[in-house]
Parts: C-alpha cells; sequence; structure tokens
C-alpha cells in the first residue's frame, strides 16, 4: 500500500509538470484541453488492460512477452471476422476473445505439461503469432469498415460536461480492475495464486493444485491481453500486421512493474497496477506535448522507470536500515 | 565452572600462553532487542567448546561477532591474547576464524575441486592450474577421510561429505577456530559418527572448536566443556564429563523439563492400510504397512533408506507407481496432495521454510492454506481469524498475532504452523517428516506433548526421524527402512539404539 501511495504521489508529480510546461504563449496548458485529457484516458484504460494482463502471469512469478502479439492477432482476426467474413460484431467479439483465450492455454500447457520456461514459450510466441498474421494478411492493412457500434467500446465518450467526455475504454478498465482486485483478495483463487507465486512448492504440499492455477493465470493474461487488441483495433480502425501492437508487452510489463508487482512472484495490487500504467501514459502524453520533436520519447521514459526503480531500493535500504 | 582467567587444556610449553579465543564482555544490540549483554567466552586450543542454548538465546548472534558477519557493540575480542577488531568474514577468516554453515553454502555446480579452491584458485597468468589443484584437493579430502573424485560435481556428494569438504575449504585457509553450526542436522547416523571421528582429530591437532547443536547427546560426546546461553547472557558452563542431559536443559532453560511418559492407550481401528506400495524412488521395492487408531509410529533408517521418498508418495506429492492405500477404509486414489488431505491424510514436511511455510505469507494465512477452499469461493475472513486465534493458543505459537509473517518466527513456531495448518484439515492420520529438526529443547517438549496429546484423541501418527533419540521417546513402534523396503519392526520392548541400527545397515535383514 504504500508503494502504491508513491506512485500516486509521482504521477500527481507528473501531472503538474505536464500542466505547466505544456502552457502556450496566452498561458492555457495544453495538458489540461479537455480532448488532451479525454484522449490520455483512453489509452490509460487500454494500455491499463495490458498491464493488468502481464500482472496476473507476473504474480505467479512467470512472464508474458506475447502480449504484443495477442494484441495483433485480435487486431488482425477480428476485422477479418466481421468485414471479410461478414460474421456480426456481438457474435465476433466472443469468437476472437475465445482465441486469446485459447493461445493462453496453449502457453499454460507448454509451461505446466511439458516444463518449458515461460520465457521461452512466450518469446516463440511472440515471434509465432506476429510472424503468422503477416502472412495471413499478406501485408494488407484490416479495417472494419463501418462497425460504429462496435467502435463505440474503444472511441466512446459519456458526456460528463459540455466539451468532456469519460472515456469508454476507461470504464471498461475499471470494471475488468474492480473484478480482478475481487478475485486477487477476496477469493481462495487468489490467495492460492499468490502463495503459488511466493513458494510454489509449499503451496503444492499445501494441497494447492498449482499446475492448473498457473495455466488458469496464462489464460486470463491472454484473455485480457486479447480484450486490450479488440480495443486498439476498433479505436485506429487500420491495422497492419507488421507493426500493430508492437512493445506493448515491455509496456504491459513496465506498466505493472512500476505499480508494485514484484518479478520474483506473489507480490502487488490491482491499483498498484493500474496506476503503473497511467504513469507511462502520463509521461508520453508530457513528452509529446513538451518535447522539442517526440523521438525522445523512448529514452525519457526508459531514464525515469530507471530512476524511479533507483530511488526506490534506496528508500527501501534508508528505512530498513532505520528500523 | 572454569573461570576465564583460568585455561584449561592448554598444550604442554605453551602453559604460559594466552587462550586461543576470548570473548570479554561482549554486548550486541538490534533494533528492539538486546541480543547478547555481557558475555563472556574462552576457548583453548586443542579444546572441544559446545556453546548451547534456545532459539533466540544469542547463539547464533555470538556465532556472527566471532565470524565478522555483526560487529559487538561492546566488549572485546582477543585473539591469542591480542585485542582483535573483525569488520567482514574475511577478516575473520584472515585471523583463523572459519565458519561452517548449517545451511551447506558450497556452489552446487562446482566440482569438489573447484568448490575447494573457490575465491583462491590456483593459477598461472589468467589461466586456472585444475591439476595442481585437482591433487592438492585429493589429499586435503584424504586427510579428512574422504576419497572421492575431485572432478565430481558437489551436487552428487552427500550432506555428511559436502560438510566434510566445507571443513576441508576452512583448513586449506588455515582455520585455527572452526565453529560448527547444528553440523550433524542433516546428516545421517553414520556420517554424524564419521564427523566426530573428525572433530577428534582436529582437537588433536591443536584446533580450536565451537560445537553449536540441538543435540545434547552429541555434545556430551563431543565438547570438553559446555557453555550455555540465555537470553543473551552466560547462564552456566560445565565440563564436557559433567554434562548431562538434565544439567544442559537446566542451564538452558533455567528450569528442569520433564518429559512426561506417554499416558497407556489402547490403538483403536486401522487407519492406514498401505499395500505394495511403490515409489520412483525404489521401484523394485514394495512397501505394505498398517497403522492404528492413537498410534505414533516411527519410520527409522539411514539417510537415503527411502523414509522421506515413503512419506511423499502416501501423501501424493510424488508419484506412486503402484500399490494400494486406504485412509479410514476409503481408497486413496491419485490426485496428490488434495485428494489425499481431504481423505484425511496430512504430511509436515521435511523443508519447513521450502514445503511447510510460505514463509513470505502471515501465520495466519499460512495456518488457512490448506483449508480454506472448504469455506466456499470466497476467503472466509472470520474463519482465517477464528482459526488463527485457535492455534495459537492452543499450540502456544509465540508470536504479535496472526499478522505476523512466517519467516520472523523461530523454528520451533513455524513447526508449529505447519502442525496447526494441518490440524485445521482434522486428519485421521498425520504423517511427519523430521518433526523437530532445528527446534529447540523448549518447543521440542511442547511439540512432543502435543503429539502424545493428539494421539491420545484418536490421531495416528506417522513420523520419519533421523535422531535414534526421538524415535526412541515417541515411537510405540518403529518400522526400519533399509534400501526402500522394510527390513523389520521393532515393538516398545524392543526398541533400542543397536536393534534399530541392526536392520537400518540391512545387517538384520532376514
Amino acid at each position: 500500500m504504500k508503494k502504491v501511495l508513491g506512485i500516486a504521489a509521482v504521477l500527481f508529480a507528473i501531472a503538474i509538470v505536464a500542466t505547466v510546461w505544456s502552457r502556450d504563449e496566452s498561458g492555457s496548458s495544453r495538458f489540461l484541453l479537455p480532448e488532451n485529457l479525454a484522449n490520455v484516458l483512453q489509452r490509460i484504460g487500454m494500455f491499463g488492460l495490458l498491464s493488468i494482463a502481464a500482472a496476473f502471469v507476473i504474480v505467479t512469478g512467470g512472464i508474458d512477452l506475447s502480449i504484443g502479439a495477442v494484441v495483433c492477432v485480435t487486431g488482425c482476426v477480428l476485422p477479418w471476422l466481421m468485414k471479410d467474413q461478414g460474421v456480426s460484431p456481438w457474435l465476433a467479439l466472443p469468437l476472437v476473445l475465445l482465441l486469446a483465450a485459447a493461445i493462453g492455454l496453449w502457453h499454460g500447457l507448454l509451461i505446466v505439461g511439458v516444463g518449458l520456461q515461460p520465457f521461452v514459450v512466450t518469446l516463440c510466441g511472440l515471434l509465432l503469432y506476429r510472424g503468422m498474421m503477416r502472412y495471413y494478411t499478406a501485408g494488407q492493412t484490416k479495417t472494419f469498415g463501418a462497425a460504429e457500434e462496435l467502435r463505440w467500446l474503444a472511441t466512446g465518450r459519456l458526456p460528463l460536461t459540455a466539451d468532456f467526455g469519460l472515456p469508454v475504454p476507461l470504464l471498461v478498465l475499471a470494471v475488468i480492475a474492480v473484478l480482478t482486485s475481487i478475485v486477487w483478495t477476496r477469493t481462495v483463487w487468489g490467495r492460492h495464486l499468490f502463495a503459488l507465486g511466493r513458494n510454489e512448492e509449499a503451496a503444492r504440499f499445501a494441497g494447492v493444485a498449482t499446475g492448473r492455477l498457473t495455466v488458469l493465470a496464462y489464460v486470463a493474461c491472454s484473455l485480457l491481453a486479447g480484450l486490450g487488441g479488440c480495443l486498439f483495433a476498433l479505436d485506429v480502425n487500420s491495422v497492419q500486421a507488421s507493426n500493430f501492437g508492437n512493445f506493448y508487452e515491455l509496456y504491459a510489463i513496465a506498466g505493472a512493474v512500476l505499480g508494485g508487482v514484484a518479478l520474483r512472484g506473489g507480490e502487488g495490487l490491482v491499483l498498484g497496477v493500474v496506476l503503473g500504467a497511467s504513469l507511462m501514459q502520463l509521461l508520453q502524453n508530457t513528452i509529446n506535448l513538451t518535447a522539442e520533436n517526440n523521438e525522445l520519447e523512448f529514452a525519457v521514459v526508459g531514464a525515469v522507470i530507471l530512476a524511479g526503480a533507483a530511488v526506490d531500493e534506496a528508500l527501501r535500504r534508508w528505512w530498513r536500515r532505520g528500523r | 565452572m572454569t573461570g576465564p582467567a583460568m585455561p584449561g587444556l592448554a598444550l604442554p610449553g605453551l602453559a604460559t600462553a594466552a587462550p586461543l579465543l576470548e570473548v570479554r564482555g561482549v554486548g550486541k544490540a538490534f533494533p528492539g532487542v538486546q541480543a547478547l549483554a555481557d558475555v563472556h567466552f574462552v576457548l583453548q586450543r586443542g579444546e572441544v567448546v559446545a556453546l548451547i542454548g534456545e532459539n533466540g538465546a544469542g547463539k547464533s548472534t555470538l556465532m556472527k561477532i566471532l565470524a565478522g558477519v555483526h560487529p559487538p557493540d561492546a566488549g572485546q575480542l582477543l585473539l591469542d591474547g591480542e585485542l582483535v577488531e573483525l569488520h567482514t568474514p574475511k577478516d575473520a577468516l584472515a585471523r583463523g576464524i572459519a565458519l561452517i554453515h548449517q545451511e551447506l553454502s558450497l556452489c552446487d555446480n562446482l566440482t569438489v575441486a573447484g568448490a575447494l579452491f573457490l575465491g583462491a584458485e590456483l593459477r598461472r597468468g589468467p589461466l586456472l592450474r585444475e591439476r595442481e589443484m585437482a591433487g592438492a584437493a585429493r589429499q586435503s579430502l584424504l586427510r579428512l577421510g574422504l576419497a572421492v573424485d575431485p572432478a565430481r560435481l558437489v551436487a552428487t556428494l552427500s550432506p555428511g561429505q559436502k560438510q566434510l569438504l566445507e571443513i576441508a575449504r576452512a583448513l586449506r585457509a588455515n582455520a585455527k577456530i572452526l565453529i560448527m553450526d547444528e553440523p550433524t542436522s542433516s546428516l545421517a547416523h553414520a556420517e554424524s559418527e564419521r564427523l566426530f571421528d573428525v572433530v577428534a582429530d582436529l582437537r588433536a591437532q591443536g584446533k580450536g572448536i565451537v560445537y553449536i547443536s540441538h543435540r545434547l547427546g552429541e555434545v556430551t560426546r563431543v565438547a570438553d566443556r559446555v557453555v550455555a546461553l540465555r537470553d543473551g547472557r552466560n547462564s552456566g558452563e560445565i565440563e564436557g564429563r559433567a554434562a548431562t542431559h538434565q544439567r544442559m536443559v537446566a542451564m538452558m532453560v533455567g528450569r528442569t523439563l520433564s518429559q512426561p511418559a506417554r499416558p497407556s492407550h489402547v490403538p483403536g481401528r486401522v487407519v492406514l492400510r498401505v499395500q505394495g506400495l511403490r515409489t520412483a524412488a525404489f521401484p523394485d521395492r514394495t512397501v505394505d504397512l498398517e497403522l492404528r487408531e492413537r498410534e505414533i509410529v516411527g519410520v527409522a533408517g539411514l539417510l537415503g533408506a527411502g523414509r522421506s521418498e515413503l512419506l511423499r508418495a502416501l501423501f501424493g506429492v510424488d508419484r506412486r507407481l503402484g500399490g494400494e492405500i486406504e485412509v479410514g477404509g476409503e481408497r486413496l486414489g491419485e490426485g496428490g496432495p488434495a485428494a489425499a488431505a481431504s481423505k484425511g491424510l496430512v504430511l509436515a514436511p521435511e523443508d519447513r521454510k521450502l514445503q511447510g511455510l510460505v514463509l513470505s505469507m502471515s501465520v495466519m494465512h499460512n495456518l488457512s492454506l490448506p483449508t480454506l477452499h472448504r469455506r466456499g469461493r470466497f476467503v472466509d475472513r472470520p474463519y482465517e481469524r477464528a482459526l488463527s486465534e485457535r492455534s495459537i493458543s492452543e499450540l502456544g505459537i509465540s508470536t504479535s498475532g496472526g499478522e505476523q509473517i512466517a519467516s520472523t518466527l523461530s523454528g520451533g513456531n513455524q513447526q508449529k504452523v505447519v502442525l496447526g495448518k494441518w490440524l485445521a484439515a482434522e486428519p485421521k492420520v498425520l504423517l511427519l517428516d523430521e518433526p523437530t529438526r532445528g527446534v529447540d529443547v523448549g518447543a521440542r517438549a511442547e511439540i512432543y506433548a502435543r503429539l502424545h496429546a493428539l494421539a491420545a484423541q484418536g490421531l495416528a501418527i506417522l513420523f520419519v526421524s533421523s535422531e535414534l533419540e526421538e524415535v526412541l521417546t515417541l515411537a510405540d513402534r518403529v518400522f526400519v527402512l533399509h534400501r526402500g523396503g522394510i527390513a523389520g519392526e521393532l515393538g516398545r520392548e524392543q526398541l533400542s539404539e543397536q536393534a534399530v541400527m541392526l536392520l537400518a545397515t540391512g545387517a538384520g535383514a532376514a
């Protein structure tokens, strides 16, 4: 919880920096423009889903490097089903999510059943799925055409004031975050998941079905990544298999880890993950608004995360010595 | 008692020399606790001094001060009468003080020679002189009576061989003082005997040895002098010859502990029936056994005889190759530990820290882990709290409360948590693997009393122990394993160290 407060404080500080640095000649802040805020919140909604996805497997002590590739798969298959095959949107969406869950099941079975390393399985998955999508789309751009009702999920706004509307993806994230938080902290399933992440052997000796639980975590991860992929695709409405979702697994993992999910497993809060993902988006938005050119974006994000991790470690040591 | 100024067993010609090691009035505080206060300790050349005390008495802290891990807050350390300050373990080693670790710390992936020379490799420029190191390693190990190929991987050594390797490492560094912390805790009987011989040898060579152990039987065998600590202070000192079990316990706990005799009881119905069980470790052996209500049955045998493997296969952590198991008249199928626990068969495993507990979780969450799913899909917090309060009071777990993190408990209290979590599952059969390893005498007596009480209520207990003393005090009857099979069974009146060893070594196999 202390960590969550820390991230919230950093988030607030960056928001202030963004507000101040993005003022134009007239003194009004471009960061606070309703359209910019809604845009940032929409992105937080979508990337937040990916970070929760990543957190599900990091909590078990694993990793999923294929999140971006799964985003690409659902992003290509959903428009293909709807536009090229004429499947109704309300059938296409569940089908695509089922496909994503099946990918997770496949990962889980390879890791638990065959005994492969999560890193290896999902790294190969990354290459495999993206490669297949590039082959099947033959370099073509996938679009939805007119699918306005489904696109509302990604681009819709719930008007709050005359010029500001709450983006729908943020609400999707809120629902998923609350559900995940209940699962993690209030259910036996969640308790077992965290016990497994901290000490798999002891959990097994306590009668926890560790294998099944690990598989379920990978299913949950890919399912959420797939949902995120649908939203991203519906948002841009033009999907290129070669770059759609590129590096998203790294944004997802960085958001989760920034939010206090320990890479060694068994530690993390959903609220922290959401704040971590928000921090990533806020940082990017700030750079876009203030920098002369945003070629430096990656470098700044990397430097800020590194500095954050160093300060966190220094504070922890200082606190431990002070006791 | 021997005063600090009176050298006990100085070698001839060195009568006037100062003791090898003298600790004068050392104190050490950690936040919230005074770990050591005004502790005195003297070690002569060629002397074995046993350091005893309950967990938390300050033995480890004193040991770490001697090994240069912690600096003392107060007091002085003298080596050969010369005042020294030890800042790091490297400092201590350079002055001839070596710590033989409790957790065998050699890197498993190295060869024997590589491990022996780790950090002090023989080199020619940047290249290793492998052949010379192998030769020297063979020599130094032979001196300890250990004939192993220096090219073997450390991982393939037995715990006893690893221990000797650690001692060889210390001797290579010219250690004059060896600190051994629970050296026999993972050794089988025969390996312990070998270690005692080595200790006697080192003593004859004039080394000073600080010997820390919970096993008082050993202490009387190896020690010239026994020094006790209690609550971070000296609480008594006694000559090794005069050290009886009772006197040592009295020094440690400040009162006499009596081990109440097992109340008389009549075994009830058969609750565990095993027929033709085959384990992966010994696929060509089968095990048959029966266990009745109210019985406490021991499983004895040498290390590697398949004792833990038997318990693990019964509980279903390891796959069974064949055989039938009935618990309370019901057949136990596949389905691993969860299935066994639901039928009433549970295991408190050998390695508490790795298998028994999720160390970084709270006491409460550890206690509820195996039974929480029986209370529905959602976490039943009132159940958890009630279970935690009940277990803490019934088992006498000393903790600040259910919220305390399990890793901060002492060994004895951790073991009580392991017991508590399985008692919550209301078992019919309790399997225990090394129930008191690393547990101090006080907590040990409490655990024995608790097991007696549970058996009296009808629980059947099957336990494995490497300590014959424990087997002899606890068990109504004993199965002795030899190479994965039951070599024989001994009733209470036939139980003796000789009888068990005869069967365990295969000599009694008919």
